[in-house]
């Protein structure tokens, strides 16, 4: 059922979102563009996610955990004066980093995936704490003051250039673009990595991990390897949100935050990156528009949202968009 | 198949972008004649304690402004956000009101954290922007106006007073967070200038709701005064958790902080009476721009309206400020506003006189002390005029130096 | 000497409290194996039901009476409407859940808006020499104990706890013998969602009483009940002993910032060591 390669159609469709990311900032007002950024940040934010849970099984609940570490390490970074590219991928650095030690606890010590789920809830409620409690003006490392629940702010925006030469700052468009073709790399790689051997090992892990592990694969390091990646990635992410807003605040570590990466997941689709995109793009398009009716009650809708997809539609969005449009008008024509 | 999945992603792609799309591009099309101005306050969420009375207040105000012949002769029309007490959804609410509506003001922000997720935005994308709550002072910024209470002008007041009513020994409680460090802070300052003994001092998270510890600790050193800078829905539990454990008349509770989420309605009057507070504005406040004031409250928003904070009135001081000064520079262009603003507006506000200071952009207050009554509401002690925001204005002078964007935190 | 005595009441009243907390998820989780993330929630409507009847002149101990079958049913409620369709599916559960809480506290915000009157703490206080404790923290010492004690005597020796327990090992066989799995795990989830109810009802008088209480607590209950895991009466004992002497020792020596993560950072410890539940350290699975 499932495809063994990539589709020449989906490969048409990097290559439209991508002119669509050039083309956009030409067509749209300056706020739109600013506004469409941060959505496609948190796009960026739910396909880490999808990867280590829509492709390996693994859950995490803490991943804006890794996205905050990444801001923070982007924050301080460039405060401190460091070359915002550096700044930024000292972020996924730091994502994939923390990924990486939590994971190497959870996955050889053989954890189960509920106890991965707390894990990673407990280790954001500890940043939580710790960031939260560093308000006192003695917290500070170089020029860079934490600044405790007001957290880091006036971060430099993110500055591109080439060696030798002054960087420039990205304008709303620059910065538009830099995103939304950093999201179609991460996306066109991750679907990559679907149909080569390495992804499809992690699917079996997904589906029945004793057997993966009984057919001679080590799944330990597999996992590790994605939640890593899924980490650095969330990392970026994070550091593009610091440069974004010019802030980054413990906010970042809090539960709702952690609990809206999962349900734009959720009700997008795990599984095949497309639906992070689609979940994140919804739900935060639709948080939008509940706050600016100002009426509804956004948290109420949300968390009734989260019921009635795992109930309803456990699949998500795309995963039901596309097999209902595949299936069904295959019974009116039986070929 | 491959035709049909290739119109199911097309279809998949267009319905995303249309989704993303459809509130983007949004609603234009405005009555020539109105002034949009935005508000970006927290309708719902956890902080929502603070900003519905805030919201009620900034219709309150408008209301009261286009009813008294608006600013420049035209009406404002107020664009109220929601921002669900998320720090991105402020960042994101600003972009739209400052690019979007183009709004000749921007008010609002509750936490620090939110002012300081909002100004990046409104440095970025140039706006005037108004910061109506009580906060830790030091906020430096040629476009910033904050016309809260800071630490110095409450606690400059409160601690020489209580160290000669109850006693030299203090102990201080304070939030874990920004406000409460810098108040904690400022506290030693003055209780030096009193001659008075910190006998230890804590810093609470603001999810802490066991305070046996701190209740077991103050046993230990007996303070004459308890300096209480708790905040939140999770530090009520504090006041009561003291009553509880028989401290009340044993040491004294002054505050700078208690009221603000309405503790005092929330709390029994057993457990909460006799707390001496001190802030700006108390609803009992007796003089006639209040009188008249809280009579046009309780006429607009019912007789049983809770209890008509500091906030309330800063809020309603900001937006007034701001008319008043768009009218004496007969234009909504920033530059020609702000020099109105820095031209020594005052205004006869429900606290009495106060004036906008032009270096610092902060407000000189007057202030008055309080006591707890077994009514859910406070007795009036005493009041004080014309005191100036001297944290803030010690280290920021617009005037003389104009491009600061920063917030400064007190070196002591 | 006295000092001692009275931190040892803090120390006690920490762990009383967070086993009250916590014994409710232990029960829904040991015998039915669900996360419900949305137990912070049920805390905090039992502790609103306290409110309502404080608000219509009615005694507080009608309240805490009452609260424990208010939150009982509308567990029953939650179990009937989602929880029955997702047994076998732990994570869907636990999101599932998680939306409930969401929405649980949004619509209580809405409902009875964000600032309630609470009620004050009962008794006075107890001196013991120039200190004085609260009665009233005994009182929940004693109630935590009261809990424990009839939980553990309704699983070990009643009827009820015995199909309880036989539906957790085998559920067919149960059937077989002709009751209905399906009302046991129900009966279940309401059980321990009033444990939850009667616990917020109890902790009503001592903290203020806001829409988000449950979240204040959910983190502690969450992670005492994983680490003490299937082990419903000596794991959570043991972990809520655990984490609540260390929050409060530590708390008492710097701050309660400290205290609190001195206790997430030995949760994360005991769960590298005893991946399987803090029981399995001294138990052995045969």
């Amino acid at each position: 059922m499932a495809p063994t390669r990539l589709s020449r159609t989906e490969f048409a469709i990097w290559v439209a979102a991508a002119v669509a990311v050039v083309g956009l900032p030409l067509l749209l007002p300056i706020f739109s563009i600013v506004q469409l950024t941060v959505f496609l940040i948190f796009c960026l934010l739910a396909v880490s996610l999808d990867l280590a849970w829509g492709l390996a099984g693994l859950l995490s609940f803490g991943h804006a955990a890794f996205f905050g570490v990444g801001g923070y390490a982007y924050g301080i970074l460039a405060v401190n004066g460091l070359a915002t590219p550096a700044a930024l991928l000292a972020g996924g650095i730091s994502g994939a980093l923390l990924a990486g030690i939590l994971g190497y606890v959870a996955f050889y010590g053989r954890v189960s995936t509920i106890f991965l789920a707390v894990m990673t809830l407990t280790v954001t409620l500890i940043l939580l704490q710790v960031m939260g409690s560093t308000a006192d003006p003695s917290y500070r490392i170089g020029s860079a003051v934490l600044g405790g629940y007001n957290g880091i702010t006036n971060i430099p925006s993110l500055a591109l250039g080439l060696p030798l030469l002054p960087s420039i700052e990205l304008g709303p468009a620059g910065f538009f673009r830099f995103v939304g073709g950093f999201l179609i790399v991460v996306l066109a790689l991750g679907r990559l990595m679907t149909f080569a051997p390495f992804g499809r090992i992690l699917a079996t892990i997904r589906e029945n991990e004793q057997r993966t592990e009984l057919s001679g694969y080590d799944v330990r390091w597999r996992k590790l390897a994605v939640f890593a990646a899924s980490g650095g990635i969330a990392g970026v992410a994070g550091g593009l949100f610091a440069s974004w807003g010019n802030f980054i605040n413990p906010e970042v570590f809090s539960l709702s935050q952690s609990a809206q990466v999962v349900i734009w997941v959720l009700v997008g689709g795990r599984g095949l990156l497309y639906g992070a995109v689609i979940g994140a793009l919804v739900v935060q398009a639709l948080t939008q528009y509940l706050g600016a009716i100002g009426t509804a009650y956004t948290a109420l809708v949300l968390g009734l949202l989260m019921v009635a997809f795992v109930l309803l539609l456990r699949e998500g969005l795309v995963p039901t968009f596309l097999r209902l449009s595949l299936i069904l008008p295959r019974h009116k024509t039986p070929a | 198949m491959s035709i049909l999945r290739r119109e199911v992603m097309r279809y998949l792609l267009g319905t995303g972008m249309i989704a993303a799309g459809a509130t983007l591009l949004g609603k234009t099309g405005v009555a020539a004649d109105e002034i949009p101005v935005g508000s970006i306050l927290d309708a719902t969420g956890p902080i929502n304690i603070y900003g519905l009375p805030m919201i009620d207040a900034t219709r309150f105000a408008i209301d009261h402004i286009n009813e008294t012949g608006g600013v420049l002769g035209r009406k404002l029309r107020l664009i109220q956000t929601d921002c669900q007490s998320n720090n991105q959804i402020y960042a994101q609410n600003a972009v739209k009101l400052i690019l979007e509506d183009k709004v000749a003001v921007l008010m609002g922000g509750i936490t620090s954290a939110s002012r300081e997720a909002v100004r990046p935005m409104v440095d970025k994308y140039g706006a005037v922007y108004f910061y109506n709550e009580q906060y830790e002072g030091g906020v430096c910024d040629k476009l910033v106006f904050c016309t809260g209470v800071t630490p110095a002008q409450q606690l400059g007041v409160l601690i020489p007073w209580a160290t000669k009513k109850y006693g030299k020994k203090v102990y201080t409680l304070a939030a874990d967070y920004n406000y409460g460090h810098i108040s904690a802070d400022w506290v030693k300052v003055y209780l030096k200038e009193a001659g008075g003994q910190l006998l230890g001092e804590e810093f609470i998270p603001l999810d802490v709701v066991n305070f046996d510890s701190v209740i077991q600790r103050l046993q230990t050193v007996k303070p004459d005064v308890v300096m209480s800078l708790l905040v939140g829905g999770n530090h009520i539990a504090f006041y009561r958790q003291f009553a509880a454990a028989g401290l009340k008349g044993r040491m004294a509770i002054v505050s700078a902080t208690f009221g603000l989420g309405n503790e005092q309605v929330v709390l029994r009057p057993e457990e909460a009476e006799g707390i001496v507070v001190i802030y700006p504005y108390f609803q009992e406040l007796d003089n006639p721009v209040n009188k008249a004031w809280v009579a046009a409250w309780h006429k607009r928003f019912g007789a049983n309206y809770p209890y008509i904070t500091d906030s309330a009135c800063t809020v309603w001081n900001g937006w007034h400020i701001w008319a008043e000064a768009v009218n004496k520079a007969r234009s909504l262009e920033s530059k020609a506003v702000i020099a109105a603003l820095e031209s020594g507006i005052a205004f006869d506000s429900p606290e009495g006189h106060i004036t906008l200071d032009p270096k610092s952009h902060h407000v000189v207050h007057s202030a008055h002390l309080a006591k707890v009554n077994d009514k859910h509401g406070f007795d009036i002690l005493e009041s004080f005029s014309n005191i100036a925001p001297v944290d803030t204005m010690k280290v920021c002078d617009l005037i003389a130096n104009p491009n600061q964007h920063k917030q400064y935190t007190p070196q002591f | 000497m006295q000092h001692l005595l009275v931190n040892f009441i803090g120390g006690a009243f920490a762990i009383a409290s967070l086993l009250l907390l916590s014994l409710g998820l232990a029960v829904i989780y040991g015998m039915m194996g669900v996360i419900n993330l949305a137990q912070g929630e049920f805390v905090m409507l039992g502790a609103y039901t306290v409110l309502f009847t404080a608000a219509h002149g009615l005694t507080l101990w009608l309240g805490i009476v009452l609260a424990p079958v208010v939150v009982g049913l509308i567990g029953i409620l939650v179990e009937r409407g989602i929880i029955r369709f997702l047994y076998g599916r732990p994570l869907d559960t636990m999101l599932a859940t998680w939306g409930l809480s969401l929405a649980f506290i949004a619509g209580t915000t809405l409902i009875v808006g964000p600032t309630t009157e609470g009620v004050a703490t009962p008794f006075q206080h107890l001196t013991i020499g120039e200190y004085s404790v609260a009665v009233y923290n005994i009182f929940v010492i004693g109630i935590a104990a009261a809990s424990f004690a009839l939980t553990w005597f309704l699983f070990r020796f009643t009827k009820i706890g015995l199909l309880a327990r036989a539906t957790m090992q085998n559920a067919e066989m149960v059937a077989a013998l002709g009751v209905s799995p399906p009302r046991i795990y129900m009966l279940t989830f309401g059980f321990g969602s009033a444990l939850a109810g009667l616990a917020g009802a109890v902790m009503a008088p001592l903290t203020g009483v806001v829409p988000t209480l449950g979240m204040a607590f959910i983190a502690k209950i969450f992670i005492t009940v994983t680490v003490g895991s299937t082990a419903i009466f000596t794991g959570t004992l043991a972990a809520s002993g655990i984490f609540g002497a260390v929050e409060s020792i530590v708390a008492f020596l710097s701050t309660p910032i400290y205290g609190q993560v001195a206790m997430l950072l030995c949760a994360l410890v005991l769960l590298r060591v005893a991946p399987q539940g803090i029981s399995s350290l001294w138990r052995r699975h045969g």
